[in-house]
């Protein structure tokens, strides 16, 4: 059996890449995809320690997370297509009416 | 459902069905907001006619009662508790008569906001008749503001030129003196650990001195919305500016719920302080109604005179209230419906005429009877009956109210006031007559007046009244010779209610 | 029910008829007069009365059954609350029937005649619907004159009083509009309302005493009362007859408020025979005569009562003598013989009150419908007289009436409102004696007939006047020296004055051309006239001053009580005839003698300024103008403008409430506690917040990955915490 170590780390590593691509990239749908990554990540990390402590609820509860991320995914994606259509461009920079 | 199916919840909420409807009726359809209005009014009226049906007059407590908890927080007990007996079935009958009337009076005088409209007059017949059968003092209170809101912007946007001012003067002067009155239900509700009204009779107990405090209080509140003289003055300018329903609205109902006050709440709660003050009373009542009639002949203006005559008129009511015995206090009860009745009829009748001629103005008029021979009749017959003709019900009530007031003068009730107050008082027949019958022979006899002339160059022609007038006012006439040569079946709800009411008094 | 089981009730359950019938009649013309005839409305009223009639003579047959014993009918409840039971109960008894008799009986007479009148009259003024109006009104006043005489209670006898009050102003008012026309100075809707304010006046003083007994007797109804009379004390008793009387002084117009009767003439003829002459003003007697066993009690009231009356009797008759108005003269002569009979009731001679009321219905009512026949004769004269001047085509032959009151009719209705005179030209006035003179000749039958009511009304035997006026004489003469006198003197006026009367219109030359052109009225007008003449002479026979002729007397025994029937005195009676026949001849060397001239001054004017108080009424009306309305009017006003609206509303209300609450709340708050307190205060605190929250909107600069970045650092920095806590 592979030990959680394992999957901890790849979590980790997965989670980073989406905070790094979050923050660095400009254009929505990647900081978009950053962002499934780090939930991704984290459903890893939980399924993992659901498995060490032969629990279920971790299981039941990435269940969650994925519903919750598809309907996340449908109003992220209908905003970035509203923002297309106002700005003709995804680029997240432009998006700054809010600028105090 | 058991909650709403109760008679007096029907009674009072029923209205509330119009108002959703009219939410949902597209504005330009006036005729539709016109009818709903209409039916769930006359529906409001045949369900206070089946409480009429199943109420047992004979029996003085409080019947259908309907009665749950409420707010009970900290000790405090605030209910929902309703109540009927013989000193408020009349005056709910009143209020549900005169609703569908006066929404049937502004079919065309009211063309702007027809849906606002309607929906203030079922909300006001909401307030009115809980006001009535309310028996929790907090709730009292919720109610007895509610009536001023919808009244504000009756007053307040289809009324004449200067409504504004007369709308807030309405609004400030009576909310003035029920902030005393809150205060002092506020004191009964701590000191007797609940809210409802019968209980608190029951328990009675208050100190002589705290019971003239709060006595004070509640007639304060009452005083204003009676109004007793001196405190009269929002009334003129409240009536000449509300529209003609506005009017038989504010005189018929809501001038009745302080005379209501003081017999439901101050008598009853305060039977000691009743006593000291009935003569204090009783001598403003006097002297409103000597007042009154002198003032009601110097006006210019149809709508003052008729709105100072029901100073003089409520001026006997609050006689016959205070002088503690049956025949007072039924006359009196029986004057409120009588004044509802005639003085309504008077603005309903002031408001067709003037829906034509646009003026209020006596001068203008004369010889009116000649082009409308039918109005004239139907102006006189209740003119009579508004200055108290035997046959007709204004005498039934001024009578018993007299003869009462005579006898509390003989009994010591008014101390030293003695006779004279019913004495003096009777003198305001006479004047009645004497204003009455100036207005009319003003407006209907003598050579014809300019207002023909002036009415004929705006290009129309003054005519008698049509169908839908004579409808709105012929409820009104049948009760006026029913009450004036049948008021048996009248007496016969009231009675009992008002004999236990005396028979509470410590009467010396 | 309280009918005793012993008494045969005949037709007693018809007593609530008798104002059943009338209503009846009215409501028919009301709802569908409009559809009818003028005869049709005419005889629907005259059968709805005659029918009260035929009632009124069953309950005499039930009631003589009866030996006059009092039955009462009970309909319906009215008024039960506290101690105060009141129902409608009608009461028949030997006074009750007397009166409905002459009521309905009379009252007949006059609806038909009335078809005649009226039928003229609406077309001389121009205004044919109101023909139905006045049938109405007419059968009103029976229904309301019946509660009067038949309530069993005083507040029924007070519904019946207020509302031939009603009727009276009705009628009074019935030509409202017409106060520029034919009589300039009668403002007839102002008569009217001084009418029933008048007598609201009365009714103060009748609810007064209501009050009183209820409170001293504990009920209203008429035997519960008397039975009690001798428990009470006489002061309550003075004191609740006095104040009836106040009610008498207004309904029967005695001193000192008789002033709306003169007035109330403006209403059609018919109204002043019926109402204002025979029957309502003779309420007021009716209701001393009820209340007999009260008066009875107490002489103290009992001598102001006859005083009241006979000064007024007096009083009246001498301003009857100086009126040139026809009905004027007969108007106050009604006050004056109310006088005489509201005296008579005061004495307790309340036969001879109640026989001279009926004996007065008979000749006062045919007096004043033949006025009315005179006066509707001159409006005919008159008429020819300006379409003879008009079209040129002579005479006015009776043929071609109707066509010429029709082309009347066209020609007025052009004329605006100003009204029908206007076609005529000058003002005329056809009530003015001044413009008679003659008329024996162009109105025969309306001559005798006047000629009865004269003797009658005069005093001369044996004429019913003579009778019953003697009878009170000869009481007055035993109870009260002062108001025989008083009495005897006014029959000597009495009989002066309908000489005058007389003389002036009927004998001499016309002195106008409509009293040339005059014309006699039509038979439905003149058989009413011919069978009350018969009345006015033969009525004495009711109650003769002989033994075994006291028939009224005995009949009314039942009611009041003991009644004293006294023989013919040939004393009072020589004395009171004398002066009648010798004032009769005094008119006649002044009118007769050299008949009355046109434009010529009156003879009596050389009595200078006593004659000017006759002509003028004595001032009375300017008096009370200057007592009491002028006064009123300007307290009223007072009140109103200056105390109720300049002080109360404008002043203390604008002024001092709202004023005060601006300035607190405009300058001590606004200005002051607000502006520079709490206002600088919060102020302070908005500027500090302002400067802060620019140094922080730094910090959203809107880039989305810098949120992101500062989301990253702070949860770093929060699991950094908890980790290495």
């Amino acid at each position: 059996m592979i030990p959680v170590d394992y999957y901890i780390i790849l979590s980790a590593i997965l989670f980073t890449i989406g905070v790094l691509g979050v923050l660095v990239r400009r254009n929505a749908l990647i900081i978009f995809m950053s962002i499934e990554l780090m939930l991704n990540a984290a459903n890893l990390a939980i399924v993992a320690f659901g498995s060490v402590f032969e629990s279920f609820s971790g299981q039941i509860f990435v269940f969650f997370v994925i519903a919750v991320a598809a309907a996340e995914v449908a109003v992220g994606l209908a905003l970035i297509v509203e923002i297309f259509r106002s700005k003709r461009s995804i680029d997240v920079d432009q998006v700054s009416s809010l600028k105090g | 459902m058991e909650f709403i199916l109760q008679p007096l919840t029907l009674v009072i909420f029923f209205p509330l069905v119009g108002v959703l409807a009219l939410l949902f009726i597209p504005s330009e359809n006036k005729n539709a907001m016109r009818w709903t209005a209409l039916a769930v009014s006359v529906a409001t009226f045949v369900i206070s006619l089946w409480v009429l049906g199943r109420f047992d007059a004979s029996n003085t407590d409080l019947q259908m009662v309907a009665r749950y908890n409420w707010i009970t927080v900290a000790g405090w007990n605030i209910q929902y508790f309703l109540g009927i007996d013989g000193l408020s079935i009349l005056l709910v009958l009143l209020t549900t008569l005169l609703t569908p009337i006066s929404i049937l009076s502004t079919w065309t005088a009211v063309e702007e906001r027809v849906k606002e409209y309607m929906i203030f007059f079922l909300l006001l017949e909401i307030g009115m008749n809980g006001v009535f059968l309310v028996q929790d003092l907090f709730l009292f209170y919720i109610f007895w503001e509610f009536t001023l809101v919808p009244m504000y912007f009756i007053i307040g946007i289809w009324g004449g030129p200067r409504r504004i001012y007369a709308a807030l003067k309405f609004f400030l002067y009576t909310m003035a003196g029920s902030i005393l009155m809150l205060l002092a239900i506020l004191w009964l509700g701590i000191h007797g650990k609940t809210f409802s009204l019968p209980d608190l009779i029951a328990q009675g107990g208050i100190p002589a001195n705290i019971q003239m405090w709060l006595f004070i209080a509640f007639a304060a509140a009452f005083a204003i919305k009676v109004p007793m003289w001196p405190l009269h003055s929002w009334l003129p300018d409240a009536h000449v500016e509300a529209p003609t329903a506005g009017s038989v609205i504010l005189a018929g109902v809501l001038l009745k719920l302080g005379t209501y006050g003081f017999v439901r709440f101050n008598i009853p709660l305060f039977p000691e302080a009743t006593l000291q003050a009935a003569p204090w009373i009783a001598l403003l009542g006097t002297i409103g109604i000597i007042y009154g009639a002198a003032v009601s002949y110097a006006q210019p203006d149809i709508k003052k005179l008729v709105a100072y005559s029901s100073v003089s008129h409520l001026g006997f009511v609050m006689l016959g209230l205070f002088a503690l015995n049956p025949e007072g206090i039924a006359g009196a009860i029986l004057q409120m419906i009588n004044h509802g009745i005639s003085t309504g009829a008077l603005f309903l009748l002031v408001g067709m005429v003037y829906e034509q001629t646009h003026t209020r103005e006596f001068r203008v008029y004369g010889g009116l009877w000649k082009i409308m021979p039918v109005f004239g009749a139907i102006y006189l017959i209740v003119s009579l009956s508004s200055m108290g003709l035997p046959g007709l019900n204004g005498f039934v009530g001024e009578f018993t109210i007299l003869l009462g007031a005579w006898g509390a003068g003989q009994n010591g009730i008014f101390y030293w006031g003695g006779v004279w107050f019913a004495g003096i008082s009777a003198i305001g027949v006479i004047m009645a007559a004497i204003y009455i019958l100036y207005m009319f022979q003003k407006m209907f006899m003598g050579p014809q007046g300019e207002v023909v002339e002036e009415t004929k160059k705006h290009g129309r022609a003054i005519r008698d009244l049509n169908w839908r007038e004579i409808v709105t006012v012929v409820p009104l006439l049948i009760l006026i010779f029913w009450i004036g040569l049948y008021p048996a079946p009248f007496f016969n709800l009231i009675a009992p209610a008002v004999n236990h009411l005396v028979g509470t008094l410590p009467l010396p | 029910m309280h009918l005793s089981e012993s008494v045969n009730t005949g037709f007693l359950f018809l007593a609530p008829w008798l104002v059943f019938f009338p209503v009846i009649g009215l409501l028919i013309n009301t709802l569908f007069g409009h559809k009818f005839s003028e005869r049709m409305i005419g005889a629907v009223a005259s059968l709805a009365s005659g029918a009260a009639f035929v009632v009124s003579v069953l309950l005499y047959v039930t009631v003589s059954g009866a030996h006059g014993e009092a039955m009462r009918w009970q309909l319906a409840e009215w008024m039960h609350i506290g101690t105060l039971s009141l129902d409608w109960t009608f009461r028949v008894d030997s006074l009750s029937t007397t009166m409905m008799l002459v009521v309905s009986g009379v009252g007949t007479l006059i609806h038909i005649y009335a078809i005649g009148y009226m039928h003229e009259d609406v077309r001389f003024k121009n205004d044919v619907g109101r023909f139905r109006r006045f049938f109405v009104f007419l059968n009103l006043f029976i229904a309301a004159m019946m509660v009067l005489i038949t309530g069993d209670s005083y507040l029924m006898l007070f519904v019946g009083w207020e509302g031939v009050g009603l009727c009276s102003f009705l009628l009074v008012g019935f030509w409202y509009e017409l106060d520029l026309l034919a009589r300039p100075s009668w403002s007839n809707s102002f008569a009217a309302v001084k009418a029933f304010v008048a007598n609201r006046v009365g009714d103060f003083g009748f609810l007064i005493a209501t009050f009183i007994m209820f409170w001293a007797f504990g009920s209203l109804q008429f035997d519960k009362v008397f039975q009690q009379v001798p428990t009470v004390a006489p002061g309550v008793i003075i004191a609740i007859t006095l104040f009836f009387l106040l009610g008498v002084t207004g309904k029967s117009a005695q001193v000192p408020l008789y002033v709306w009767l003169p007035d109330a003439m403006a209403g059609p003829t018919p109204v002043s025979a019926l109402i204002h002459a025979a029957t309502m003003v003779t309420a007021g007697v009716y209701l001393v005569a009820r209340s007999a066993p009260l008066y009875s009690s107490v002489p103290e009231a009992q001598n102001i009562v006859a005083l009241v009356g006979a000064v007024t009797a007096l009083f009246a008759a001498t301003i009857a003598a100086g009126q040139f108005d026809i009905k004027k003269v007969l108007a106050y002569s009604t006050i004056s013989q109310l006088g005489f009979m509201v005296a008579a009731v005061g004495m307790g001679a309340y036969v001879a009150g109640i026989f001279h009321l009926v004996t007065h219905a008979f000749f006062k009512a045919l007096l004043f419908l033949s006025a009315g026949s005179v006066i509707l004769g001159m409006e005919r004269g008159h008429h020819h007289a300006a379409h003879a001047n008009h079209d040129n085509h002579g005479k006015g032959k009776k043929g071609k009436r109707k066509e010429e009151r029709h082309d009347a009719r066209a020609e007025r209705s052009h004329s605006d409102s100003e009204g029908a005179d206007e076609a005529h030209g000058e003002v005329f006035d056809p009530g003015d004696m001044r413009n008679m003179g003659g008329l024996r000749k162009t109105m025969p039958v309306t001559f005798w007939v006047y000629m009865a009511g004269m003797v009658a009304l005069s005093g001369i035997p044996p004429f019913s006047g003579f009778w019953s006026k003697d009878e009170i004489l000869l009481d007055a003469s035993m109870h009260n020296q002062a108001a025989y006198w008083l009495l005897t003197i006014a029959a000597f006026f009495t009989a002066f004055y309908m000489g005058r009367q007389i003389w002036m219109v009927f004998f001499g030359e016309a002195r106008h051309e409509a009293a040339a052109r005059a014309e006699e009225s039509p038979k439905v007008i003149t058989v009413p006239l011919i069978i009350l003449a018969a009345l006015a002479v033969l009525g004495g026979a009711l109650n003769l001053p002989f033994e075994g002729f006291h028939n009224l007397g005995h009949w009314l025994e039942a009611t009041l009580g003991e009644v004293e029937s006294l023989p013919l005195n040939l004393q009072v009676a020589g004395i009171s005839t004398l002066l009648a026949l010798l004032a009769i001849l005094i008119s006649w060397l002044m009118y007769a003698r050299k008949p009355f001239a046109k434009d010529q001054t009156d003879p009596l004017a050389s009595l200078g300024l006593f004659f000017k108080g006759m002509n003028n009424k004595w001032w009375m009306d300017e008096l009370y103008h200057l007592l009491f309305i002028n006064p009123y009017i300007k307290i009223s006003y007072f009140i109103a403008e200056v105390i109720d609206w300049r002080f109360w509303h404008d002043w203390f209300h604008e002024k001092v409430i709202m004023g005060t609450y601006n300035w607190i709340s405009f300058t001590g708050l606004n200005e002051y506690a607000d502006q520079k307190g709490i206002d600088a205060f919060a102020n302070g605190l908005g500027t500090w917040t302002q400067s802060l929250a620019g140094t922080l909107r730094k910090v959203q600069n809107g880039f989305v990955r810098s949120y992101a970045l500062s989301i990253l650092l702070g949860v770093v920095l929060i699991l950094g915490y908890l980790i290495f806590k």
